[in-house]
């Protein structure tokens, strides 16, 4: 330590002599000295000279040397400017008057040079502690300002992204602590080009930027397939492969993926670590659980990830009710969980389904728990078939270039059919012709219909009248799981047949499969309500298309789309 | 043992205050003055205290032990009231300042001398 690093002292003592003693000692140590002759003096060069550390006789005139210690403190604010009292009171009271004036010491009359030195030294060390701290205090002041800032910025790119989807879509309702990202939560939302509505609650583990910046390449994948037409399986395994390449180790992402099918009534669900999610009726009553059957996205190779999905039906006007860990999880001054019993309970007392977050907030707020910010809730209500607008695209290119005279013949087999979705695939190559475009939801629709038809009642056999109930369904895709995972025989073909017409154009769609067909006049022949969810989507074929026709024993399927 | 002056603190000040000594004389000189007309003109308990007190710092900071006890002695006797057979005791300062006086006057002519 630089022992005799010169400071400048100021002096205040009323007594000639001993003013002239003590500035000779203090100068003599190699100090700079300013000397007063009463309390408002010593406030006045305090002001004029900043000295960086006070020696003050506490009884003067005009002003005495607790006033001034008083002053004195004030005009230095937080810097520590050491007060040392020059006293020869002896009675205790005096001392504490002293300190509660401010002083940091004292120092009795008659003078020790070698004490006097010392009590300098100390309060030096003491004074530079505090600048020190003071410092470090502003410096940490100022790094957090600058990480604010940058999560202001990060965020503000973010919500350009995230924001790109549907979260403002009628029927979703949805809350978002404002910094929920740097927590990790993930709200994603986008439609389908067949008018599907695709829902991501995500929760990347840890918290601050670390967890913010894998959803940014999730938000991408998510949007990117879901506008390609991608379902909800090719979606997962692009997003639990990207985040495997791309996060550490101990990182991952909890996610609950949901698919709502306006068209069809039903609602895919995967959920991987997640809480559990809510079928509520549309008055609030809690019909079943989305549980989680997964591990979260970015954890298993992409070999060994499990994408299968549960479909489930949900009728018009029932709703989803998504929550993140920040709710079931926030606790109370004594650690005691918010849990999955208050929850139902706030569930069981909704009655207005606008005001569920609002109940569940106050519930929260009642149960005494801290405000956490990394509260995410979402709640989503299924539409009728004609819910979900049609989404408007914006195409770059003039459309000049349409390929208007061709056909194309496309086999698919095997592990092909287990794997591979050609949907998205096919529907990018009918957007080259510039007619078909505004139709490309409907497309994607037909296509995935039959499609789907071919591959799981032709090539896999499975009956589409277990899809009668809840349970029949889960029963259905349990089969379909399972006739997957083994060897898959058959074939689907599809043929694609585009002609020029004088204003516009046709195209044919055919879908051919191996199985053993079905008896189509008697299943034509039903009404759609009657149909339901076991009627092949016939009858969503037979709407969006200009005519659709079933041959060969309903093995082959032939519809016609014109513009 | 001198019961006026400590020789040991006068001899520290003199190394201390180097060039600066017969100043110091000076002003104690001067500046005791003042504080021995502040006992006299005292109007009450408290203006007596304050310079009593003074009086011991200084003369304790010069070395000028039987005058600082005196001082020491005013300071505490007029804590108790009444003041009766105070002036006794301002006499004793006076008398004691005398000594110190002449002993600082014949220092201060020592040193002049060289």
């Amino acid at each position: 330590m630089p022992a005799n690093q010169a400071l400048r002292v100021l002096i205040a003592e009323d007594g000639a002599a001993d003013r002239l003693l003590l500035a000779q000692i203090v100068r003599r140590q190699g100090h700079e000295v300013c000397t007063a002759e009463d309390g408002a003096q010593a406030v006045q060069l305090f002001m004029q000279q900043r000295p960086q550390i006070v020696l003050l006789d506490a009884l003067m005139p005009v002003m005495d040397g607790f006033e001034a210690a008083r002053q004195i403190k004030a005009l230095a604010g937080e810097a520590l400017v050491p007060i040392i009292f020059l006293t020869s009171l002896n009675e205790e009271q005096g001392l504490v008057r002293c300190l509660e004036a401010g002083g940091d010491d004292f120092m009795a009359k008659p003078y020790s040079p070698v004490i006097l030195a010392a009590k300098i030294r100390a309060m030096d060390r003491l004074r530079r502690l505090q600048a020190t701290v003071l410092e470090q205090r502003d410096q940490i002041t100022r790094h957090h300002h600058h990480l604010l800032n940058e999560q202001r910025v990060a965020k503000a790119v973010f919500d350009k992204v995230a924001h790109s989807g549907c979260l403002n879509a009628p029927n979703i309702r949805y809350l978002q602590s404002p910094y929920a990202l740097f927590n990790g939560d993930l709200l994603l939302a986008a439609y389908a080009p067949n008018g599907d509505m695709h829902l991501l609650l995500g929760d990347f583990t840890g918290h601050g930027l670390p967890a913010a910046v894998g959803a940014m390449p999730l938000a991408e994948v998510f949007y990117g397939m879901t506008a390609k037409g991608y379902g909800l399986v090719e979606t997962l395994r692009e997003m639990n492969a990207k985040l495997k390449r791309i996060l550490p180790v101990d990182m991952f992402c909890c996610a609950l993926l949901l698919n709502l099918s306006f068209q069809r009534g039903t609602v895919e669900v995967w959920s991987g670590g997640m809480p559990d999610g809510y079928r509520l009726s549309a008055a609030g009553e809690v019909l079943g659980v989305l549980a989680s059957r997964h591990l979260p996205l970015g954890i298993l190779p992409p070999e060994r990830f499990d994408d299968s999905t549960c479909v489930l039906p949900l009728a018009e006007g029932e709703r989803l009710l998504l929550l993140s860990d920040g709710v079931v999880d926030s606790g109370d001054a004594q650690e005691r969980l918010f849990g999955e019993q208050r929850l139902h309970q706030v569930l069981a007392a909704n009655r207005e389904p606008a005001q569920l977050f609002d109940e569940l907030m106050q519930a929260l707020a009642r149960f005494g728990g801290q405000a956490r910010d990394d509260i995410s809730l979402c709640d989503v209500r299924m539409l009728g078939p004609d819910g979900a607008a049609a989404q408007a695209v914006v195409y770059s290119d003039s459309g000049r270039s349409s390929p208007l005279d061709w056909s194309l013949d496309f086999e698919l087999r095997g592990d092909s059919l287990r794997r591979f979705n050609p949907v998205p695939y096919l529907v990018q190559l009918l957007q080259e012709i510039h007619g078909l475009r505004p139709s490309s939801g409907l497309l994607h629709s037909v296509l995935s219909e039959l499609y789907a038809n071919a591959l799981e009642h032709g090539v896999l056999g499975l009956d589409s009248s277990l899809k009668r109930d809840a349970q029949g369904f889960s029963e259905y895709y349990r089969q379909r799981a399972e006739r997957l995972a083994a060897e898959v025989g058959g074939v689907v073909r599809i043929g694609l047949r585009v002609e020029p017409h004088a204003t516009g154009g046709r195209l044919m769609i055919e879908v051919r499969d191996s199985g053993n067909g079905f008896d189509v006049a008697s299943v034509l022949a039903r009404s759609p309500q009657a149909q339901g969810f076991c009627g092949r989507g016939l009858n969503l074929v037979q709407r969006l298309a200009h005519s659709a026709e079933w041959l060969d024993g309903g093995r082959l399927a032939r519809v016609a789309v014109q513009w | 043992m001198d019961v006026h002056i400590d020789h040991k603190v006068l001899c520290d000040l003199r190394e201390i205050m180097e060039d600066g000594y017969l100043q110091l004389l000076d002003t104690f000189l001067e500046d005791s003055e003042r504080r021995l007309s502040q006992l006299h003109q005292a109007k009450d308990a408290a203006e007596l205290g304050m310079a009593a007190h003074s009086f011991k710092g200084s003369s304790s900071n010069m070395g000028a032990v039987g005058l600082a006890g005196l001082c020491q002695e005013l300071e505490d006797r007029v804590r108790q009231l009444p003041l009766y057979g105070i002036e006794d005791l301002i006499n004793r300062i006076d008398l004691e300042y005398r000594e110190v006086q002449q002993f600082y006057g014949s220092e201060r002519e020592r040193i002049s001398a060289g």
